[in-house]
C-alpha cells in the first residue's frame, strides 16, 4: 500500500508539473474518444433506424413465407395463415404486418416514410403515446411515428397527403392523423400505420397488383404464452402451418437487408479507431519512458522499488486517460446537441459504456510495454554502467 | 570509530570474447563512520564498478561487502532495495534529481521512501538545505537551479535519512572548479559532522584535499592508499611521487 501512495505522489506531481505535455496526450485521447463515441452513436443510430420497429415488437417469433430467407420484403403470406398461426398451442396472440413505403407530400419538404399496417391491439401494432387507434375497414386514418410529427410539425387531427406510385401513375391519398407512436423507425425511415384495407388501397403497387383488393401480410408477429418455450412453439408452427418459416426477433433483425454488413462496417471502424488509439498512446508513453531512463535509474538506485516505479507509470497513464476520456465524452455530448435530426445519432447506454470502458483500457494497454520497460530499467543506469 | 563499510577480497570479473576481464581484483578495505574516503584512478581502473558493488547495485563475483554489519551477499533483491533506501545515501554525476520535484521535495523524497515524511522531516530538510546555502531555493525545480546548486540538493538528499554510508559518483564532474571545491568541502563537512562513512569516486585529484584517505585503483586493483595528510595534499596538489 505504501508503494501505491508513493507512486501516486510521484505520478501526480509529474503530471501537475508538466501540465502542457500531459494535456496534449489527454487531448489526443479526447479526440480518439470523440471519434469512437461518434462511431458508436452513429452505429447505434443506423442500427436503430433499420431495426427499431422490429426490435420493439411485442412478439417472440416472426412468421415468414417459406424460402423467403427471413427477409420481410421477400415474404408475402396467405391471408389464411394468420388464423392457422393463432390456433397453434402456445401462441398467445398473432398479428399480421404489412410493409411498404410512401412519401408524404403535404409538407414543405416531401418526407419518405415506411407505410405499415398492423391490427390495433395485436402484436405488430406499437402502443400509442397520444391520440387513438385508427378505425378498421378502409378508414383514411393514420397513426404516425413521433419522429414524423417532430420533423414536420404534424399534430393529431391534421391531414396529410401521401403519394404512391400505382401502375405507371402517381396517386395521392389524404389521411387524417389520429394517434402517435414512439421510436418506430423501419428501414431508415419513420413509420406511418394505416388499416390493412387502406394500406392495400394506398400502397405503391404494380399494374398487376391493382387488380386485387386483398391485402397480403408480409409477416406475422407471434406472441407466446410462455416465451421460454420458444423453440418448442417454433417447431409446432413449422409442423402445423404450411408454407412458412419462423425466426426469432434477433434473426429477423440480422436478416434485414444490409443490417449485418452495415453493423460489421461500423464495428470494424470502431475497432480500428481503438487499435490506432492504443498504438498512439503506447508510442507516446514509450517515448516518455525512454526519455526518463536515467531518472528511473536514480529512483531505483536510491531505494524505490519496482512497485513504486511500475505503479507510478500505471497511475499516470490511468489519470491521463481518464481525463482524456472524460473530456472526449463531454465533447461528444456537446457536439451531439448541434447535429441535425436527419443524422442517425443515438447514445445507447450499453454500447456507450462498453466504448468508454474500452477507451479507458487503451491507455493502460498502450502503455503496457512502457510500464514493463520501466520496471525492467536497471538502477545501474544512474551510475552510467547499465 | 566503527567500520560502517567493509570490503573483503572483492572480485568482479566479466567474460569478454572468451577472455576473463577483472574489473575489480581482490580488493579489501574498510571505511569507518565519520571518515571521508576518495576512490581515485584512471578510466577503466574499476572505480565505478566498485561503487556499484558497494551500492548493492551489482553483485560481486566473489568476496564480501558489509554495510553496517550486513553482508550484501546474503541479501535477497528486496533486501538490497531496502538497504539502499535505509542505509545508503547517493549522489550521482548527472541526472541527480527528480526533475518534477522541487529542491525540498527531492530531499524529502528520501524521507517518504523511508516512511518518515512528517513535519519534523520537513523542517530538517529545510534546515539542511539552508545549511547548504539554498534557503531561497527550496521551492525551485531542478531546472531552475545551477549545476552546483543541484549537487548540493543531492548532497542534502543523500544525508537527510541518516544513512550509514554515503556514496558519491563523480559529484564534481559537471561543475566548474570553484563550485567543485565548494561542493566537496561541504560534503566532507557534513559527512564528518553527521558521523557517516563517505566514499567519493573522482578522477579529479584536487578534490582529495578534503578527504581523510585516498584509495588509488589501477586495472581493478587497489594499488596504493594515501593516509597521511601530507601524502594526500601532495596527491591533491600534483606533487606526489609515484
Amino acid at each position: 500500500m505504501k508503494n501505491v501512495f508513493l507512486a501516486f505522489y510521484l505520478a501526480i506531481k509529474e503530471v501537475l508539473r508538466n501540465k502542457g505535455r500531459f494535456l496534449l496526450v489527454s487531448l489526443v485521447i479526447a479526440l480518439i474518444t470523440l471519434l469512437v463515441l461518434f462511431i458508436a452513436a452513429l452505429g447505434e443510430g443506423l442500427a436503430n433506424g433499420n431495426r427499431q420497429y422490429v426490435a420493439n415488437l411485442d412478439a417472440d417469433l416472426i412468421v415468414f413465407l417459406e424460402k423467403s430467407d427471413f427477409q420481410i420484403s421477400a415474404s408475402r403470406l396467405d391471408t389464411n395463415t394468420i388464423r392457422s398461426v393463432r390456433r397453434v398451442d402456445g401462441v398467445a396472440d398473432a398479428g399480421p404486418i404489412y410493409t411498404s413505403s410512401a412519401e408524404i407530400v403535404s409538407l414543405d419538404e416531401p418526407l419518405k416514410v415506411s407505410l405499415l399496417s398492423a391490427e390495433p391491439g395485436r402484436p405488430g401494432m406499437p402502443p400509442l403515446i397520444e391520440g387513438r387507434d385508427f378505425r378498421g375497414g378502409e378508414a383514411r386514418e393514420t397513426v404516425i411515428d413521433r419522429n414524423v410529427a417532430l420533423r414536420s410539425n404534424i399534430k393529431i387531427g391534421d391531414k396529410i397527403i401521401i403519394r404512391s406510385t400505382q401502375g405507371v401513375d402517381d396517386k395521392f391519398f389524404t389521411l387524417e392523423v389520429v394517434g402517435l407512436v414512439d421510436g418506430q423507425s423501419y428501414f431508415f425511415q419513420p413509420t406511418i400505420f394505416v388499416p390493412a384495407s387502406t394500406w392495400e388501397k394506398v400502397r405503391p403497387q404494380s399494374e398487376a397488383d391493382l387488380a386485387s383488393n386483398t391485402a397480403y401480410p408480409n409477416i406475422i408477429a407471434v406472441k407466446l404464452t410462455d416465451p421460454a418455450q420458444i423453440d418448442v412453439v417454433k417447431q409446432r408452427l413449422l409442423d402445423s402451418v404450411s408454407r412458412i418459416e419462423v425466426a426469432d426477433i434477433p434473426t429477423t433483425i440480422n436478416n434485414i437487408p444490409g443490417y449485418s454488413a452495415q453493423q460489421g462496417t461500423v464495428q470494424t471502424q470502431g475497432f480500428f479507431t481503438l487499435l490506432i488509439g492504443v498504438m498512439v498512446i503506447g508510442g507516446f508513453f514509450q517515448i516518455q519512458i525512454l526519455q526518463k531512463v536515467p531518472q528511473i535509474g536514480v529512483l531505483k538506485a536510491i531505494g524505490s522499488s519496482n512497485g513504486v516505479v511500475g505503479w507510478s507509470a500505471v497511475i499516470q497513464i490511468v489519470v491521463v486517460t481518464a481525463f482524456g476520456v472524460a473530456v472526449g465524452g463531454g465533447l461528444t455530448s456537446l457536439f451531439s446537441l448541434f447535429l441535425p435530426p436527419t443524422i442517425p445519432f443515438v447514445f445507447n447506454g450499453v454500447r456507450s459504456v462498453a466504448a468508454v470502458i474500452l477507451l479507458l483500457l487503451i491507455g493502460p494497454l498502450g502503455g503496457l510495454v512502457s510500464i514493463i520497460y520501466a520496471v525492467r530499467i536497471e538502477p545501474l543506469k544512474a551510475l552510467r554502467l547499465g | 570509530m566503527t567500520a560502517a563499510l567493509e570490503v573483503k577480497n572483492l572480485v568482479k570479473s566479466f567474460r569478454l570474447d572468451g577472455a576473463t576481464i577483472y574489473a575489480v581484483n581482490n580488493v579489501s578495505f574498510q571505511v569507518k563512520s565519520g571518515e571521508f574516503v576518495a576512490l581515485v584512478g584512471p578510466s577503466g581502473s574499476g572505480k565505478t564498478t566498485m561503487l556499484s558493488i558497494l551500492a548493492a547495485l551489482l553483485s560481486p563475483t566473489s568476496g564480501q561487502v558489509f554495510i553496517d554489519g550486513q553482508d550484501l551477499a546474503q541479501m535477497s533483491d528486496k533486501e538490497r532495495v531496502n538497504l539502499r533506501r535505509e542505509k545508503i545515501g547517493f549522489t550521482f554525476q548527472s541526472n541527480n534529481l527528480i526533475p518534477f520535484l522541487t529542491a525540498q521535495e527531492n530531499v524529502e523524497f528520501m524521507l517518504r521512501l523511508n516512511n518518515r515524511a512528517n513535519k519534523t522531516g520537513r523542517m530538517r530538510s529545510a534546515e539542511l538545505l539552508a545549511r547548504l546555502g539554498l534557503s531561497d531555493r527550496l521551492h525551485n525545480l531542478p531546472a531552475q537551479l545551477s549545476g552546483g546548486q543541484q549537487q548540493r540538493v543531492a548532497i542534502a538528499r543523500a544525508l537527510i535519512h541518516n544513512p550509514a554510508v554515503v556514496l558519491a559518483d563523480e559529484p564534481t564532474a559537471s561543475l566548474d572548479t570553484e563550485r567543485a571545491f565548494q561542493v566537496v568541502e561541504t560534503f566532507a563537512k557534513l559527512v564528518h559532522e553527521n558521523d557517516r562513512a563517505g566514499i567519493m569516486v573522482t578522477h579529479d585529484l584536487r578534490m582529495c584535499q578534503y578527504v581523510d584517505r585516498v584509495l588509488q585503483m589501477q586495472d581493478g586493483k587497489l594499488v596504493r592508499v594515501y593516509e597521511t595528510k601530507d601524502e594526500i595534499m601532495e596527491l591533491a596538489t600534483g606533487t606526489v611521487k609515484h
